[in-house]
């Protein structure tokens, strides 16, 4: 009998075993989708609700006809409420957007009528509360379809050849207090890699330290089957898990938050099981050092939240200090975030995520390489 | 088909290199945890085909020994073979051909019985599996309980589905650790029967227990007590050696008279026996002297050789429990 290298024997023994436990062990099974489809609604509805009827202030230099539609075509929208009381001058608009008591300050320029009849395309200033993305986002959508349509009664007869094809007034956004201007489509492709860490980790986390509360190890341990064959043995079981997960995101994604699918899911799809494996490391890992249940349950933890924090699905990762995104660099999400966001939402190509690839295998390597090294392999 | 206890004997037939070795031949082992010595120095000679019997007090060191032998601890001090494999260098070799139980229960219990044995015959990688898993059900009555999950069985039946589990891979070498605990007598008598049977084809076992009747059963014993290993022999050879006189007292409120003799010199213990106490003392004289006032009526004192339990509670009473 080969005792001292992987065989696939031992291998598929315990994939086999893990498999039964977990289709018995209906409360864990239940998390493992229970837990995505609740931060689904918190995270995606919380962030990707439309919100309407926002506080707005029309700072208007001119007060023709057309400025008088454009405004009445915005309250239509649902999307303003336009304060009669609001300030005056540019500096009380701008205190307050500081304050957040409004949300939008649109500016009408002086002679906008001429301008626009004339067809110089006149610009408004529309100066947007953007701390919150995605009170914006879809306010602004809206703005820019009312342009292109609110004067079209206006633009009959003489006027037809006015009728846009750009829309006649240009509308400049001033994204105020957050220049990147993220919106809530990021938010639901990052929710895949931000679920597939919480529970990923903690899965294999607990799945040995397990083995060792229940004196199980023991007699595993008393048993021909090697380190890597185990700990192995517990990651690929749980790669179905995570796809799973990743389909009741994608599922959510495209019919309940209406998320654009530009690129390839399958492509998507391929690269996943390198980002859960790397997970699934390091709760096989955190395992290895951790004593109980509990304290594996607390370094799972103290991973998943700089992964939360430092890989650029809080906040955005060009905007942090260099340190941070050295740390951030390291850990798996990081890398991940841009390979859904990229094939997702822009369509990218292998070629154009593989930058992003070997980092994460990387870190597979060394996580179940220290891994390896820590595994008890006697009771000591 | 040949079956696991035929291959197990062909594997100690071909061995004809270890044939008169001693199976378990280890000297100077000793364990401490957090520096408290655990099992201190002790020399353990077992030879092929023998039953050895381990006692000894809760915490003596038992199961923290077992586990030295088949590797899942390493000694801090010690030397010596198991199944003629190095104790320290080739643990892992030992454990492929030691046979495990331990003694608290350590199979999934979120598995059926049928696939507790079939994971562990994966990883020995056993031929003729399902042959083999169905063979073991039959001979420990598990058969009609195989899709039972372990953790719903009653303690008794968890004992057999370990021992089952442990046997499977047809181990030359058995170290059960307290392996009938809660086993009804029936259960008992069976698994002794099995065991003198797997003995007399070549098996060594080593067991530990905290039952005489089974004590008596085994070979050769071996009493150990806060890590010390105190005496070692068959069961005629340990009471002689105690040189432990006892009487049999019977008559009415023997409690009370249990509770006088015990503090008089030459008495080393009185237990209460079935109806009656146990009075046991090393030096026979000093203890006729002590007791003469109480060998009257209404007592009745009949002379009674020494039995195991005697000479056990005997000793654990010379070594001062080190932990308390
Ligand atoms: N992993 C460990 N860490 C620290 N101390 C331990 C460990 N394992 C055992 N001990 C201690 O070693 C001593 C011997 O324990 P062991 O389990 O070997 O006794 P035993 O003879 O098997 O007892 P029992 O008859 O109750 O099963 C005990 O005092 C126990 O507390
Ligand atoms: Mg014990």
């Amino acid at each position: 009998m080969n005792t001292h290298r992987f065989t696939w024997s031992r291998f598929y023994a315990v994939v086999r075993k893990e498999f039964i436990q977990m289709r018995r062990d209906r409360m864990t099974f239940g998390m493992m989708i229970g837990v995505p489809l609740m931060q689904l609604i918190l995270f995606g509805f919380a962030i990707n609700t439309d919100p309407k009827h926002m506080p707005t202030a029309v700072l208007a230099a001119d007060n023709s006809p057309f400025a008088r539609s454009l405004v009445a075509a915005m309250r239509n929208s649902e999307y303003f409420d336009i304060r009669d009381d609001g300030p005056t001058t540019e500096a009380q608009a701008r205190t307050a957007l500081q304050r957040g008591t409004l949300q939008f300050v649109l500016t009408i320029p002086a002679n906008f009528e001429r301008d626009l009849l004339r067809g110089n395309r006149p610009a408004l200033a529309l100066e947007a509360d953007a701390s919150d993305p995605a009170a914006v986002g879809n306010a602004v959508g809206g703005i820019r379809e009312l342009l292109a349509t609110v004067w079209a009664r206006d633009f009959s007869g003489p006027l037809a050849h006015l009728q846009p094809a750009p829309p006649p007034a240009d509308l400049r956004v001033h994204r105020l207090f957050n220049p990147e201007g993220e919106t809530a489509i990021n938010i639901v492709p990052g929710l895949m890699g931000v679920i597939l860490t919480l529970t990923l980790v903690m899965i294999t986390a607990l799945a040995i330290t397990r083995e060792t509360e229940r004196g199980t190890m023991e007699h595993l341990l008393s048993s021909p089957v090697r380190p890597l064959e185990v700990m192995t043995g517990k990651i690929v079981p749980y790669i179905v898990v995570g796809y799973v997960q990743v389909c009741v995101v994608l599922l959510a994604a495209r019919f309940v938050f209406n998320v654009p699918m530009v690129g390839s899911v399958p492509l998507l799809l391929a690269l996943a099981p390198i980002f859960m494996a790397c997970n699934l490391a390091v709760g096989v890992t955190v395992s290895t050092i951790a004593r109980n249940q509990l304290q594996a349950v607390q370094m799972s933890v103290f991973f998943f939240l700089p992964s939360l924090l430092l890989s650029g699905f809080m906040f955005p990762f060009r905007g942090m200090p260099h340190w941070a995104q050295a740390l951030g660099a390291i850990l798996p999400l990081t890398h991940f975030l841009p390979i859904v966001r990229g094939i997702l939402l822009k369509g990218n190509t292998l070629a154009e995520v593989a930058p992003h690839v070997w980092p994460m295998l990387l870190f597979l390597v060394a996580v179940l390489a220290l891994g390896l090294r820590r595994y008890r392999q006697t009771l000591d | 088909m040949r079956s696991a206890r035929g291959q197990a004997e062909a594997a100690i037939m071909n061995d004809v290199t270890t044939e008169n070795a001693p199976v378990i031949d280890v000297r100077g082992v000793t364990k401490q945890f957090d520096g408290r010595i655990v099992v201190d120095h002790v020399d353990l000679r077992v030879e092929r085909g023998e039953i050895y019997g381990f006692l000894g007090p809760n915490g003596s060191g038992k199961t923290t020994f077992i586990r030295m032998l088949c590797g899942l601890l390493t000694p801090d001090a010690g030397t010596g073979t198991c199944l003629g494999l190095d104790l320290l260098r080739e643990q892992r070799a030992i454990r492929l051909q030691v046979g495990y139980m331990t003694q608290r229960f350590s199979l999934y219990t979120d598995l059926t019985v049928r696939e507790n044995l079939d994971f562990v015959a994966r990883l020995f990688a056993l031929p003729q599996r399902r042959a083999a898993i169905d063979r073991t059900l039959e001979e420990l009555g598990l058969t009609a309980r195989q899709k039972q999950l372990a953790g719903t069985l009653s303690g008794g039946w968890k004992q057999r589905l370990a021992l089952a589990a442990c046997m499977l891979h047809a181990p030359r070498l058995l170290l059960l650790d307290e392996p009938t605990a809660g086993v009804d007598p029936q259960a008992r008598r069976d698994f002794w029967e099995r065991i003198h049977d797997l003995a007399g084809r070549g098996l060594t076992v080593l067991i530990s227990t905290h039952y005489m009747d089974e004590a008596e059963r085994c070979h050769r014993l071996a009493y150990l007590a806060y890590g010390h290993l105190l005496t070692q022999g068959t069961a005629a050879e340990i009471v002689k050696e105690a040189a432990l006189e006892t009487w049999e007292v019977d008559g009415p409120d023997l409690s009370q008279l249990a509770a006088q003799l015990r503090v008089l010199p030459g008495v080393t213990q009185v237990t209460a026996f079935g109806a009656g106490l146990h009075v046991s003392g090393t030096d026979p004289a000093t203890l006729h002297r002590a007791t003469a006032p109480y060998r009257r009526a209404p007592y009745r004192w009949t002379p009674t050789p020494s039995g195991m339990e005697d000479v056990f509670i005997h000793l654990m009473q010379q070594v001062p429990d080190n932990v308390t």
